[in-house]
């Protein structure tokens, strides 16, 4: 096959930060018509490398060339003017303004200083029918889930002209449906000749929609190959240096002891959240609950955890009835939640890593028993040792941290309190690989040891590898309930969720 | 259709964003009629028209203090520049300059006050909260620079604002300062509704990263919705001359307060991005319905005036969260 | 060096040392502190005497900003307070008995804490903006202050009662003595305990706080209320230093003062980390201000014109992007100096 003329071309790339080579002769190339994935781990210098191609760093060394001329751009809007859009995992748009002002603001038409209100939602429509999109354009973006956001900043993204889509992470909130129209649409901008670069973490997608692939670790180029010519586990091996003995050590996990009951939960529900449920979770046991994104699961968490009011039900622990009124009742009755939205739900980014680990643990003992500095210190080590956390500088603000040492922060959080239910949601989402294996790993040891463990993740095998019973959720209702034996295969349970839809 | 509001009927209930508004208009309403009942000849169209009469000039204020707010900024120095307003007509007036010429000067200089911190808040980074409270202090001591007394104005032009009426038919009338007041309301609703800077502002007000992310002027649009508003703190003041026919350094005192009472009351909330310019607009009204209520009353001492404004404001705030609370 | 001078309360002291230096010029002795008739005097004291309330009032409004919030009520729980003491001291029948003044005190401290927490109900329990939930009570809290004193200014001879405001003890001023108890006992509830984690947390991100098991409406009731119970002992000492209760102006706009002290001192009004060292350093900054506007003899019309002018001197000087802006202009003719000043930065 002929390969055409690159597009884009970046020559031996080096970006140096304080103490770090974050990029050091990188090279890498984009051919119209074609989607690239950018793989790496977490400082692998894949976000680095986004931000040096979009302005928002210079670089230190090497050169870049768009369409053949040399280039270098002062932010992301000269960029964007040069034909390259990004669209980043949390959404940049205004999410208070409509749908269709987010897809024209800067450039609505007008007629005489005025906006043409009828035509912007007319032309918006247009836009977003052409990616399969049909939605009320004069609602508030807010009103619409985050995968219509995403697309949203798609359509904008490719509305403005663009040569080169930058997409990072988007998928990292989307559930399978979602997913699979925004490969549709991205196939469809492809066969217009834009060239896509594709962040994810989900080798399943990215080995459905790339083309190629550039893999990066520790700011070096390893190498550009075909992905069909590049297995998963040939991959996986290039990304982290290892094979993949970790994640597969994992697998045939025993079947759940039969212990006592620990919570249990009876018709709880609430109006407009999740539809009256009835689950039982036992000591030492991982309970999962697969579903698609906005099936309910995450709500089920919160209200196990008293982090919403149950409208109805009931919750006994340890046999004994129980008032999960607020979080703070079920710290106190040894429950812990790992909300799945880090940034709002979990970090103070202000604080360091000591304090937010120490959070819950003073929470807890209230203001008037300080937990003595020694104390804290010695239980920042402990975990920043236990759980690889890096840097591991207990006095580091958090929101220096990468994604999965925040995640793994407020873990430790939460293991600091020796929980009796941990509740897990989405804890390995936009993490890389390493740091999935060792939360994975943990949850099973932690299981092992006694503690039980609700399980929440998006991607079905994880589900599969870690779970005892895996709970079924659709359209915010509880529909089934499934032992994990040799039987339960994602096709199964895959099977399950949709065709809960038709009962 | 949109009227399903079950517990699972989706997350678009379509008219949530008109809703602080509405309850802001109703509870108006409500009232008004209460008002109409309590006492005799309050019901009618002309009590109405006196509250724009006498709110004219914080109505002014307060549209200039919406742009800002909507931006998710504030602006404490809008008191003291009407005060300034006052001062610097009255004073120009006195040395013989033509009314014409000072009113296009006052409103030249709040806009240029207005510009000056929206730069600062802009290029220094520094909170608007301080930076329009330094401000404040910088239009207040320009008052008492200019002098400390009450001034008052003779001059006939300014005599004529005061003093004429617009007869609207069935014996209402308003003052031309209303009609002033209206066109500025008119104004800006269309330049936050039609026009480019409008939108700009609402972008920015609801998330500024992502409007500068999106190509949009964040700094232009931050610093007009500043000259916006000293624009409008100086036509205040104007109106405010015409009103009281003197400048006087202590007039306007807490204003600011009023202003940001009233557009917060109308439903606009102080994070940016939401909100209604009709809101503002019903919230002066509802200040100045609680100021008629109050001088209907009659025999309230001026220490329970203030009192009967806080538990009003009290009542109106909880009022407005429950209704609001409930509907979600 | 370099870490010296990014340190975030380098700024306000030189602008204090620099505000100090030039009262020296005008004023002779003014750094002398002598101790006549047993009692300590000088002009340093002074300003420490007299910036004694706002310092007060300041600290109470840090931790209120830290949690996010604002409290623009304080003017008039000074005002409330003090009224409430002087009309209880005229009532007794002998206005120099300890006894009958501490329970005046405690009274009027007592109906402090309550409007405070009233502030705290209202923003955490019913969930209005702290803004417009404090507004009320500056509307209505000066109309209560004034019907408490009938709108009269209430005059009291007392001499324990004088004592908070202008008494001496142990040679200290003994509003001095009330500061560094104060100051002492909020570090200590901060610092020493652990009521400052949770602050911070709370004004940091309050839904994740809630989600950690921290009882956020608990730490906004009781920051508000030990708000207003700071407001109140400043509305003793002010009311006291004059022997009299003046309904409609004590306190007057002292929330604003307070606030820019915080904001001087390093807290963002946005929430979370805040400083009380900070805090009383920007007290210091803006009573030294009044003091040096007399000393040098600024004529009174202009005061506020010089307290701008210094106000966004000192704010110009804290702005990081300021400081970049008109600083490191000169010498940045190469490409190569980012990087360095990059480096610079993460190793303060």
């Amino acid at each position: 096959m002929a390969v055409p003329a690159p597009i884009l071309r970046m020559n031996g790339i080096g970006k140096q930060f304080p103490g770090v080579k974050a990029l050091d002769g990188v090279d890498f190339r984009l051919l119209p018509g074609e989607v690239h994935a950018l793989m790496g781990e977490n400082g692998a210098g894949k976000s680095t490398l986004i931000k040096v191609l979009t302005g928002v760093y210079d670089i230190d060394a090497g050169e870049i060339e768009l369409e053949g001329r040399r280039v270098a751009f002062s932010s992301p809007l000269a960029a964007q003017q040069a034909g390259i859009s990004t669209v980043y995992q949390e959404v940049n748009l205004c999410t208070n303004l409509s749908v269709a002002e987010n897809i024209f603001i800067g450039r609505e038409p007008r007629r005489l200083g005025r906006i043409q209100w009828t035509t912007m939602r007319r032309r918006a429509a247009e836009i977003l029918a052409r990616l399969d999109l049909y939605i009320d354009v004069s609602a508030p973006l807010a009103s619409y889930s985050l995968a219509i956001q995403q697309m949203v900043a798609i359509a904008r993204a490719v509305d403005v002209d663009a040569k080169v889509l930058i997409l990072d992470e988007p998928t990292s909130s989307l559930d399978a449906g979602e997913v699979a129209q925004l490969f549709r649409v991205m196939r469809r901008l492809k066969d217009q000749g834009i060239a896509i670069l594709f962040v994810s973490h989900f080798l399943d997608q990215i080995y459905e929609i790339s083309d190629r692939m550039t893999v990066l670790r520790n700011g070096k180029l390893v190498g550009e190959y075909l992905t069909r010519e590049l297995g998963q586990v040939d991959l996986i091996g290039k990304m982290i240096g290892r094979e993949l003995a970790d994640l597969e050590s994992l697998e045939g996990r025993p079947l759940a002891r039969q212990s006592a009951p620990l919570v249990e939960a009876a018709d709880l529900g609430r109006a407009g959240s999740v539809r009256p449920f009835t689950l039982t979770i036992h000591e030492g046991e991982v309970v999962g609950l697969a579903g698609l994104l906005g099936s309910g699961r995450t709500e089920v968490a919160r209200l196990l955890f008293g982090a919403d009011h149950a409208g109805s039900g009931s919750v006994k622990i340890g046999g004994e009835p129980v008032s999960l009124r607020t979080p703070r009742a079920a710290v106190r009755r040894k429950l812990a939640f790992c909300s799945e939205n880090r940034r709002a739900e979990g970090l103070i980014p202000d604080l360091t890593v000591r304090e937010n680990l120490v959070l819950a643990l003073q929470a807890a003992r209230g203001w008037t028993r300080p937990i003595p500095r020694r104390r804290q210190d010695e239980l920042a080590d402990k975990y920043i040792a236990a759980l690889n956390i890096r840097p591991a500088d207990p006095d580091q603000l958090i929101r220096n941290l990468s994604g999965g040492n925040q995640q793994k922060v407020l873990l430790a959080r939460w293991l600091i309190m020796e929980p009796r239910l941990l509740i897990l949601d989405e804890p390995t989402r936009g993490i890389d690989v390493g740091a999935k294996a060792e939360i994975q790993r943990l949850v099973a040891e932690l299981s092992d040891g006694g503690m039980a463990v609700l399980f929440i993740s998006a991607e079905l095998e994880e589900v599969l590898r870690l779970s005892h019973k895996v709970g079924v959720l659709r359209d915010r209702r509880l529909v089934a309930e499934l032992d994990n034996d040799e039987g339960l295969t994602t096709d199964t349970l895959t099977e399950t969720i949709a065709s809960g839809a038709r009962s | 259709m949109t009227s399903t509001t079950g517990p699972l009927a989706g997350r678009r209930t379509l008219p949530r964003k008109y809703i602080p508004v509405l309850v802001t208009a109703a509870l108006f309403m409500a009232m008004f009629v209460a008002g109409g009942i309590r006492y005799d000849g309050f019901a009618t169209g002309q009590i109405i028209l006196n509250v724009f009469i006498d709110n004219a000039f914080l109505l002014v204020v307060a549209v200039g203090m919406a742009f800002v707010i909507l931006t998710g900024g504030i602006d404490l120095s809008v008191g003291s520049v009407v005060a300034l307003a006052t001062m610097i007509s009255a004073v120009l007036l006195q040395h013989g300059w033509p009314a014409y010429a000072v009113i296009a000067l006052v409103l030249a200089i709040g806009a240029v006050l207005g510009l000056g911190m929206g730069a600062i808040i802009h290029y220094f980074e520094i909170q608007p909260f301080i930076v329009t409270l330094a401000g404040m202090f910088l239009a207040r001591g320009l008052c008492y620079t200019i002098g400390t007394d009450s001034i008052s104005i003779e001059d006939a032009t300014f005599t004529a604002f005061a003093q004429s009426r617009i007869e609207l038919g069935g014996g209402m009338w308003v003052s031309p300062s209303v009609l002033i007041t209206a066109v500025v309301v008119l104004a800006a609703a269309y330049v936050l509704h039609y026009t480019r800077l409008g939108r700009n502002v609402y972008a920015t007000g609801g998330s500024e990263q992502s409007a500068l992310l999106m190509g949009l002027p964040v700094a232009r649009t931050k610093i007009a919705v500043y000259t916006i508003s000293g624009f409008c703190s100086a036509l205040g003041g104007l109106l405010l001359s015409f009103y009281m026919l003197s400048g006087y350094g202590l007039h306007a005192v807490g204003m600011e307060l009023d202003a940001i009472a009233a557009v917060v009351i109308g439903g606009t909330l102080l994070t940016g991005g939401t909100g209604y310019l009709l809101g503002t607009v019903l919230g002066v009204l509802v200040l100045g319905l609680i100021q008629t209520i109050i001088s209907f009353e009659g025999t309230l001492s001026s220490w329970w005036t203030k009192i009967f404004i806080g538990l009003l404001l009290f009542a109106f705030i909880l009022l407005q969260r429950l209704i609001g609370a409930r509907r979600r | 060096m370099s870490r010296f001078l990014r340190h975030r309360l380098f700024w306000p002291a030189v602008i204090l040392a620099a505000l100090l230096l030039l009262n020296l010029v005008f004023t002779d002795h003014f750094f002398s502190v002598e101790i006549k008739d047993g009692h300590l005097y000088g002009s340093l004291v002074d300003i420490v005497r007299f910036g004694a309330p706002l310092i007060l009032v300041a600290l109470g409004m840090t931790l209120v900003i830290a949690t996010g919030g604002i409290d623009l009520s304080v003017g008039s729980v000074v005002a409330i307070s003090g009224a409430l003491a002087c009309l209880r001291i005229s009532d007794l029948g002998d206005q120099n008995s300890t006894g009958g003044v501490l329970g005046a005190v405690v009274l009027a401290l007592a109906l402090s804490l309550v409007l405070g927490a009233w502030n705290g109900f209202l923003v955490a329990g019913i969930g209005i903006q702290p803004i417009i939930a404090t507004l009320i009570l500056m509307v209505a809290g000066r109309g209560l202050a004034q019907l408490v004193t009938d709108g009269q200014i209430i005059t009291v001879n007392s001499s324990p009662y004088k004592l908070i405001g202008g008494g001496y003890w142990l040679t200290l001023p003994f509003g001095i003595i009330i500061v560094a108890a104060v100051l002492a006992l909020t570090a200590f509830l901060t610092r020493r305990l652990a009521l400052g984690l949770l602050i911070e947390s709370v004004g940091g991100n309050a839904e994740a706080s809630r989600l950690a098991g921290i009882s956020a409406r608990g730490v906004l009731m009781m920051v508000y209320a030990f708000c207003g119970l700071c407001a109140g002992v400043a509305g003793l000492m002010i009311s006291s230093n004059v022997s009299s209760a003046d309904g409609n102006n004590a306190g007057l706009w002292i929330e604003l003062d307070a606030i820019l002290a915080v904001v001087i001192g390093g807290t963002p009004l946005a929430g979370g980390r805040f400083s009380l060292s900070g805090t009383v350093l920007g007290a210091l900054i803006i009573q030294t201000l009044t003091t040096t506007i007399y000393s040098i003899g600024v004529p009174p019309e202009t005061t506020l014109l010089f307290k701008a002018l210094v106000v966004t001197i000192v704010c110009l000087l804290q702005s990081p992007a300021f400081r970049e802006k008109v600083f490191h202009r000169r010498g940045r003719p190469t490409s190569a100096r980012p990087a360095a000043e990059e480096k610079a930065t993460v190793t303060a």
